[in-house]
Order: C-alpha cells, then sequence, then structure tokens
C-alpha cells in the first residue's frame, strides 16, 4: 500500500491503482474526457494533467500508476499537486486546444446542459480564441439507428470505440485517418450490430453522439428525474426515467455495480416511444364480436356477470413477463377468495417451482459472482439476448481471460470465444456424467459456475434437466459454503416475485399449459390475463377472457373485457431479479386516459364482486406483502437463503429429451408488448434480421 | 494531408497471388499464435504492390478475414498510414518531398513541373502512366530537392532535369535512379575536397590530380556499397 501526498495530504492509496484513481480516493476532483474507470486506458485527451514533484513536466494522471512513483530525496511519499499554476496552465492549454475545432453549437446540442466539455470549459476555458485558422468540419456518419452524429463535435477520446470493443464485444466503431483528420466511423458507414450500442452516448464527453429518437426532444433541466426499475428483462437494471409533463422523454442508467455497473441495453434506453402507442388508455367490452369503448362500471359489471356465476374450479389466472408483485399479490387473493386454485405466473410453460426452496430458481452466485468465477457453463440460454447487460458482464470477466465458457444449446455469437458442446440435454447428461472434458474444466475451477437459461426450464423433460444439472453442480462442487455456482437466468422480470409470492397453481391447481387445454376444451369459463401476451391466444377457445394490461398487443385481441392498467413507469411495483434482489418501480408520469395502477384494479374489481381484499392503499398491500413474505422487505438486498440442497434437486427423473434446447428470446427487440409498440424497436428488429442476412444498414 | 477516405471506384473482389498468398502465410507465421493481426501492415504492402499501387476496398476485407480481425481496425491502419495509397496512383508514382530542406533547395520547383507534367496532386495523368503525391521527409536531405518514384529515389533535381525525368518515364526511355547532376551518391558535389594528397602518405607524391582524385573514390566507393536510400 504506497503512500503518496495529494495537494499536501498524506494518503494511503490502494497497490496498481492510477493517479487519477488515488486522487479520486482522496476527494480531488481531475478533470477528464477519455479516462473512465470501466474502459482502458487511452490517455489521449490529457486534460487530466497533474504535478508530480521532481518531474519536469506535468503528467496524465489517467496513465501513470502510484507505484511507479519515486519517493522525494528524503525518502518522503511521493507529492502531487494537482491545484497549482502550473496545473491549471496546463489544463487551460489542453482545453484551448479542444475548442480550437469545437463548433459553438451549444445552444442547438442536445448535449447542452449535460456536457462534460461545457462543464470543464466553465472552469478552465479561456474567453476567446487564439486561433485565425481555417477550422475542420467533419462529415456525419451513419452508425445506426440509435445514434445521430454530429462528428465536428467529437474530441477524439475514444472512449466509444473502446466501450464497443472491450465490453460490447462488435468490433465496429473505430479511429480512422490521423492527426487532424481523425474520424470516427463504423467500417463503411454500417449500423452498429449492438445490443448494447446506445451506451455510447452516456460515454460521450461531449455531443458527438446522442440519442436520435431523443433528438431536440427536450433539455436536461426541464426533465423531472425518476428514479426506477427496468422490467424488460430479469436483471433489473437500474434506471432514471426522465419525463416532461406526461410523457416519458428518456431513458438513462444508474450505476449499480452489483446489477448493471452502468450499462443498459439498446431496449431498455429506447424502449419509451412504446410508451406512449398502443395504449390501453379506457376500458373495452366485446359487444357481438367487436371491442367497444366502456367506462370501468361497465367493464366491472361485465366481468361480475360471468364471474359470480362461474365455480371457482373453472376460472384461471395468469401473470405476464412484466406484472409486477402488488399486482400478482392482489390477484392471486381474488383468486383464492374465489377458490381457484389455477393462477400461474409462467406464461412461457416453465416447470420451475418454488416447492425445492429459493435456490432453485435464483441466480444464487449473483450478477457480480461473474467477476470472480473461473468457469461458466451456459445451459440453454443465450444471455446475450435473455440479458444483455450480464453479457457485456461475462465478456469482460472472459476478456481478463481467466474465465473458460462452455455452450450447451444455441450456438450463437456471444461476443467470446466458448467451447461448443452440444445442443440438447444429450450433451448436459455427458458433462453431468463427467464423461465431457469440460466436466473436467469446471472441476478443477476454483468458482465453476453454470447457468440454467428458463427457456431450458420450459420443457417437457425440464425436470430432468433441473435434476441433471444439480447433478453437474454437485459433481463439480460448484456448491460451498463460501461459493454457490448454481443460477437461473430468468427472462420475465416478474418471474422471480411470482415464484416468491407463490402465483402458482395451488394444490389441484392447473398450470399455464392445463389453463390453456382447459379453456380450448371449454371447461373454463373466465381466463384473467394479467397482462399475459406471449400465450398461445387461439387455445383460448370461446372462454370468457378478460385482459389487464397497458398494451394492446395479443391479449387485448383476444380479450372479452379489457382493463386498462399501467407500465412499469407508471406504477411504483416491486420486482425481483434473478438474483432474488427486491427492488422498486417509481411512478415517473401517471398511466393515459382512465388507465390505473394495476393492483388498485384488482382491489376496486374485488369489492364489486363482493369479496373485497384487505387493503385500501400502496402501503397497505406492501405490508400484507411483507407479512407473509418477509425477505422483500430488504429493498436491493439479496437475502441468502437456506443452503442449496443440490443433493435433493439432484434426485429426480432424468429421462431427457432429444430435442435441442432453443432460446427464451427470438427477437431481443419485440420480445414484451411495450417493445412489440415501440417504432424504434421495430425498425432494430428489422435491422437486424437484415443484417443476418449480410445487408449493410447503409443499404436500406 | 488530406482526409483519405476509400476510392468511390472499388474493383468487385480481391485475391492474392498464389505466391503472395504463400509468402502472406509465412510473415503470419512470424507472429506467436493469437498475435497473428501482427503482420497486417506487410500484408496490406503487398497487397498494394499486387493491385498496382494503391489498395481497393475488398483487399482491406481479404486481409482483415486472413487475419481473423474486424474490418475497422484494418481500415483503421490503412488510413493511418500514408505509403496506402487508397486511390488508384500512376504506373510511375511521384513522391515529392516537400519538407525543409528539399523546400530550402528548390521542392517548390518540382512541384511546379509536377503540376504542369502531370496534373494536380493525387491525380493520375490521363495516360495513366504519372501520378503525384507531396509527402514528408524521405531522408535523403544531403540529396535535396528529392523525388521517389515507386521504390527509387531521384536526388539532386532541378526543375529542368526532373522534367527531362518525366519525360523519360513517360516516353518509355531507360533511367537511371540516384542524383541526377553527376554526383556520385551523397560525396561532395564537384568532386572530394578532403585527403586529396591519397591515402596519408606523405612521399608518394601523386603526379597528376585526376589520379588522386580517382584513388579517393575508390576508397569511398569501398566503403559505401550501396546508394544512400534513407
Amino acid at each position: 500500500m504506497p503512500k503518496i501526498i495529494i495537494d499536501g495530504a498524506e494518503f494511503e492509496v490502494a497497490d496498481g491503482i492510477t493517479l487519477i484513481q488515488a486522487c479520486e480516493e482522496a476527494g480531488v476532483e481531475i478533470p477528464r474526457f477519455c479516462y473512465h474507470e470501466r474502459l482502458s486506458i487511452a490517455g489521449n485527451c490529457r486534460m487530466c494533467l497533474v504535478e508530480v514533484a521532481g518531474m519536469p513536466k506535468p503528467v496524465a494522471s489517467c496513465a501513470l500508476g502510484v507505484n511507479d512513483l519515486r519517493p522525494g530525496p528524503n525518502g518522503e511519499p511521493p507529492q502531487i499537486i494537482t491545484k497549482s499554476e502550473t496545473v491549471r496552465r496546463a489544463r487551460e492549454g489542453v482545453m484551448e486546444f479542444l475548442l480550437i475545432n469545437h463548433p459553438l453549437d451549444c445552444p442547438i446540442c442536445d448535449q447542452g446542459g449535460e456536457c462534460d466539455l461545457q462543464d470543464q470549459a466553465m472552469v478552465y476555458g479561456v474567453d476567446g480564441s487564439r486561433f485565425a485558422e481555417n477550422k475542420r468540419a467533419v462529415e456525419d456518419k451513419y452508425i445506426g439507428p440509435l445514434i445521430k452524429t454530429i462528428m465536428t463535435r467529437c474530441i477524439h477520446c475514444t472512449r466509444c470505440v473502446r466501450f464497443m470493443a472491450e465490453v460490447a464485444g462488435v468490433d465496429e466503431l473505430g479511429m480512422t485517418g490521423r492527426g487532424e483528420d481523425v474520424e470516427i466511423t463504423t467500417y463503411l458507414e454500417r449500423g452498429m450490430m449492438s445490443e448494447l450500442s446506445g451506451n455510447v452516448i452516456d460515454l460521450c464527453p461531449v455531443g458527438a453522439l446522442t440519442a436520435k429518437p431523443y433528438a431536440f426532444a427536450a433539455r436536461p433541466w426541464e426533465l423531472r428525474k425518476t428514479e426506477s426499475i427496468d422490467v424488460m428483462d430479469a436483471m433489473g437494471c437500474n434506471i432514471r426515467i426522465d419525463t416532461r409533463g406526461r410523457e416519458v422523454m428518456r431513458i438513462l442508467p444508474r450505476n449499480h455495480d452489483d446489477i448493471n455497473e452502468e450499462w443498459i441495453s439498446d431496449k431498455t434506453r429506447f424502449i419509451w416511444d412504446g410508451l406512449r402507442t398502443q395504449r390501453l388508455d379506457q376500458p373495452y367490452i366485446r359487444k357481438s364480436g367487436k371491442l367497444r369503448p366502456a367506462t370501468w362500471d361497465e367493464a366491472f359489471a361485465a366481468i361480475a356477470n360471468k364471474m359470480k356465476r362461474a365455480k371457482g374450479s373453472r376460472i384461471a389466472a395468469i401473470a405476464g413477463d412484466l406484472a409486477g408483485a402488488e399486482e400478482m399479490f392482489a390477484l392471486k387473493g381474488l383468486m383464492t377468495q374465489l377458490g381457484s386454485p389455477n393462477i400461474d405466473c409462467r406464461q412461457d410453460g416453465s416447470a420451475i417451482n418454488a416447492s425445492k426452496g429459493r435456490g432453485a430458481y435464483l441466480f444464487n452466485s449473483r450478477l457480480a459472482g461473474i467477476d470472480e468465477a473461473d468457469a461458466l457453463l451456459l445451459i440453454g440460454c443465450n444471455p446475450r439476448t435473455e440479458a444483455a447487460v450480464l453479457n457485456a458482464r461475462i465478456r469482460v470477466r472472459w476478456r481478463t481471460g481467466a474465465l473458460k465458457v462452455g455452450v450447451i444449446g444455441q450456438e450463437a455469437d456471444l461476443t467470446y470465444d466458448y467451447e461448443y458442446i452440444g445442443a440438447g440435454p444429450l450433451s448436459l447428461a455427458e458433462v453431468a456424467n463427467a464423461r465431457h472434458r469440460f466436466a473436467k474444466v469446471l472441476k478443477s475451477a476454483k468458482r465453476p459456475m453454470l447457468i440454467l437459461g428458463s427457456a431450458a426450464l420450459a420443457r417437457r423433460d425440464s425436470g430432468a434437466v433441473m435434476t441433471l444439472a444439480a447433478k453437474l453442480a454437485a459433481g463439480t462442487g460448484m456448491v460451498s459454503d463460501e461459493w454457490n455456482g448454481f443460477n437461473v437466468l430468468h427472462h420475465a422480470a416478474s418471474r422471480v416475485a411470482g415464484l416468491d409470492i407463490g402465483f402458482l397453481p395451488a394444490k389441484g391447481g392447473l398450470n399455464t399449459t392445463r389453463i390453456l387445454k382447459a379453456a380450448k376444451a371449454g371447461k373454463l369459463d373466465v381466463v384473467y390475463l394479467l397482462g399475459a401476451d406471449e400465450i398461445d391466444m387461439e387455445s383460448l377457445g370461446r372462454t370468457f377472457v378478460i385482459y389487464q394490461g397497458s398494451h394492446g398487443d395479443a391479449g387485448a385481441h383476444r380479450a372479452d373485457v379489457i382493463l386498462p392498467g399501467a407500465a412499469y413507469t407508471e406504477k411504483s411495483a416491486l420486482y425481483v431479479n434473478t438474483e432474488g434482489r427486491p427492488q422498486i418501480t417509481e411512478r415517473a408520469v401517471f398511466p393515459p386516459g382512465d388507465a390505473r395502477e394495476d393492483w388498485t384494479i384488482l382491489r376496486a374489481l374485488s369489492a364489486i364482486l363482493g369479496q373485497p381484499l384487505p387493503y385500501d392503499s400502496l402501503a397497505g398491500i406492501r405490508s400484507a406483502i411483507y407479512v407473509t413474505h418477509p425477505h422483500l422487505t430488504q429493498i436491493d438486498e439479496v437475502m441468502s437463503g437456506a443452503r442449496l440442497d443440490l443433493n435433493k434437486l439432484a434426485r429426480g427423473s432424468t429421462r431427457i429429451g432429444k430435442q435441442p434446447f432453443s432460446p427464451a428470446v427470438d427477437d431481443f427487440y419485440l420480445s414484451n408488448p411495450i417493445a412489440r409498440a415501440s417504432a424504434v424497436m421495430g425498425e432494430l428488429s428489422a435491422l437486424m434480421a437484415n443484417g443476418a442476412t449480410g445487408a449493410t444498414g447503409t443499404d436500406g | 494531408m488530406s482526409v483519405r477516405r476509400l476510392d468511390p471506384i472499388q474493383p468487385e473482389n480481391f485475391k492474392f497471388s498464389a505466391a503472395n498468398m504463400r509468402w502472406a502465410k509465412t510473415q503470419v507465421k512470424k507472429y506467436p499464435k493469437g498475435k497473428q493481426a501482427s503482420a497486417v501492415i506487410p500484408l496490406l504492402w503487398r497487397a498494394q504492390e499486387q493491385h498496382g499501387g494503391w489498395l481497393p476496398e475488398p483487399a482491406l476485407r481479404t486481409v482483415a478475414e486472413m487475419l481473423d480481425m474486424s474490418f475497422i481496425r484494418v481500415y483503421e491502419i490503412a488510413t493511418f498510414y500514408t505509403m496506402f495509397n487508397l486511390s488508384p496512383v500512376g504506373k510511375y508514382f511521384v513522391q515529392l518531398c516537400g519538407t525543409t530542406p528539399c523546400w530550402l533547395r528548390g521542392a517548390d520547383d518540382l512541384k511546379a513541373v509536377c503540376r504542369r507534367v502531370i496534373g494536380a496532386q493525387n491525380q493520375v495523368s490521363e495516360d495513366g502512366l504519372l501520378s503525384w503525391l507531396e509527402v514528408e521527409c524521405l531522408a535523403a536531405c544531403a540529396n535535396a530537392p528529392m523525388v521517389q518514384i515507386n521504390e527509387d529515389y531521384y536526388e539532386d533535381l532541378s526543375a529542368e532535369s526532373f522534367e527531362k525525368l518525366l519525360d523519360d518515364l513517360r516516353e518509355g526511355r531507360a533511367v537511371k535512379p540516384g542524383p541526377q547532376n553527376g554526383r556520385q551518391f551523397s560525396c561532395p558535389e564537384g568532386g572530394p575536397t578532403t585527403l586529396l594528397n591519397g591515402a596519408g602518405s606523405s612521399k608518394a607524391k601523386l603526379s597528376t590530380k585526376t589520379k588522386s582524385k580517382a584513388n579517393t573514390l575508390k576508397s569511398v566507393r569501398k566503403k559505401k556499397s550501396a546508394p544512400a536510400k534513407g
């Protein structure tokens, strides 16, 4: 632990860090453009210059390690000066160079108000220019439908290039030319084929890369910022929702080291146009085959008319992927009171359940555990589409050279190299029985882990797949006192909360598959869809269908009564991520029109049905949840439950099928009703399909 | 220097000749496994040589695929190094040094000749034989002003001798690389200025001046067997 003196005060800092990090630890702010703690060091902006006693010239603090400093002549610790006249003048010089070619178009720049260059020019900029020569102008580039480029503004920090190459793993952005003619571009201006490309907008310290869908839409200071949680996948990425009036203007990531670091996927970031279109803003009732607008009273009356006559066992409810814990809890309460055991939160037909304890359905090693893992087996899961930010984390770990990856399932481009073991459960059996050499890799690893995809558990032989995975985990020593490498990666944001609160068939109840079968056979009278759109609507037959949700998607088209609900940006709801970490979304805007927060709809309906639920406020329903499920009170904490009993899990049928694993997400950009309503997501989906056939972005 | 872009007119594809492919493989082998990208500059250079002095876009992709690199990384390299020509060049590609020593010795006159005889910079003459480009120092300052035409240096030029040189090239007449004013490599102009008495011997007084000159030249030739190049 080297000692250094920063601005006269002595500090002991960690080994191997750089001066800029040491200064940060000491609470001294160093201006920077190119340096970013999650990217490699470039050292090309020169803004972070500091003075080191004994060195003839200022040094770039981002590129000099604390261990490389020499002590003073009398053995005193090395001395760093960040506030001297030399440093100020050096930084002013750098700033003057940066501003030579940077246009003065802040008033029309989307970065204005949140621009690093603007802010730092306030401190280090001089008021005039000594540059009488021609300024350079750079042609704008096409790098995809999400990112608007104004390349004259670029200061060549190369953060975007490093991000795409290192984190996103899509080597498509580069710096061409040299000297004054340097430009950032993709090869022949192709669109970037990455699901994380939007992050370069945040990384760009100036307004060279800005969000195309948000172009000229709002100014940062007129937006209201709400800290919330993303529900596009089950990672629970932390986001900030920026709103103006009643509209969500944009979504940005929030830093959370244990979940998403500071990245979010393009789907999370640009979903917001889907929040404005295809919205259900009033109740509808189907009359003579056509959906007609109705009032809440009429809609409730129509439901009560059906429900009151139906026997409990002839009613069923399915919760969709975006449902919050509150509405599932309320719906479960209502169904229980109506005497219906037929509830299921697994609309994909997954067999995963809570009977074997929480450890059997959580991402036990936690998302941050990937940073320690040294061997990883992906089973029937494509993290790139099921949890894009997690995939980047795996890639970053893989890049250190310490992680070996094996894949059973779809042989997809995951942005890192892996050993492909096989397509189906037969290969899993091979590894589980130590007949494949990857079993040795796992066994010899100190921190081995496996990730079981949600699609692998939504098969007819999912029980056997689970058994084999548990056997494999036990055989390779994945679970010990300090490490648990047995992980299930969910894709549905609602799933873990659903499993936690038991939105599962009660004794004698039907699961999703059997609900659909029974509905088709006419054995059900009422099916309640709580935002469930990913089921086969045809199988619902002639059953009376209530759809409660936010978007006019498949479920609403089939419904007999539509109850307009709130999207995740419009309600405060509890979501539990795939690690088992409860987090709460905050209401950023109000639901449109007559739409209401989902649990209040169910509460109102319960009163109409004469079965009032015992809570009238958000605090009330939360405390009801907390009473029965106390672990959900620990917001943003992962409760380590009882140790996962692999042996119990490994006892079971191992009759596997031959069918290969298929991914949980067919189309990353269209995986939920909000995404399907988004024009931006539609464009991206089409672009990806073209990309797969070899056409480039410039063709269209 | 200006922004370097790929030529708008590109061939359909690019393929290394069998011999060049064999050579390329030996280059790749020079580097440890996984570090094959280190061979990118030699391969691009050979591709440029094979393709008449400039790099077409398909060649960038070919090299990228051979070395398992992404296209943009190869594109970065090709646009960074000015030795890679991204547009067609003449059969005789004149690189004219315009850096200070050459400039002081009359590079501007040579530039005027280029403009008159060949045309604008970076444009191939109508007959396809000549094109020119001003470059930075080619490290032959002792023989300034100078140009490089394809592989060879032509030094100690004057506007007249340079124009004649270009004419000779255009007409297909043989030309001699090196100094164009009769000078021997970078020896003193007009003959030696030191050691005129010959090998330090005081006894053997040489009868004629010419003889002494011949002797000195011989010793110079012994020391320097090849013309100075860079």
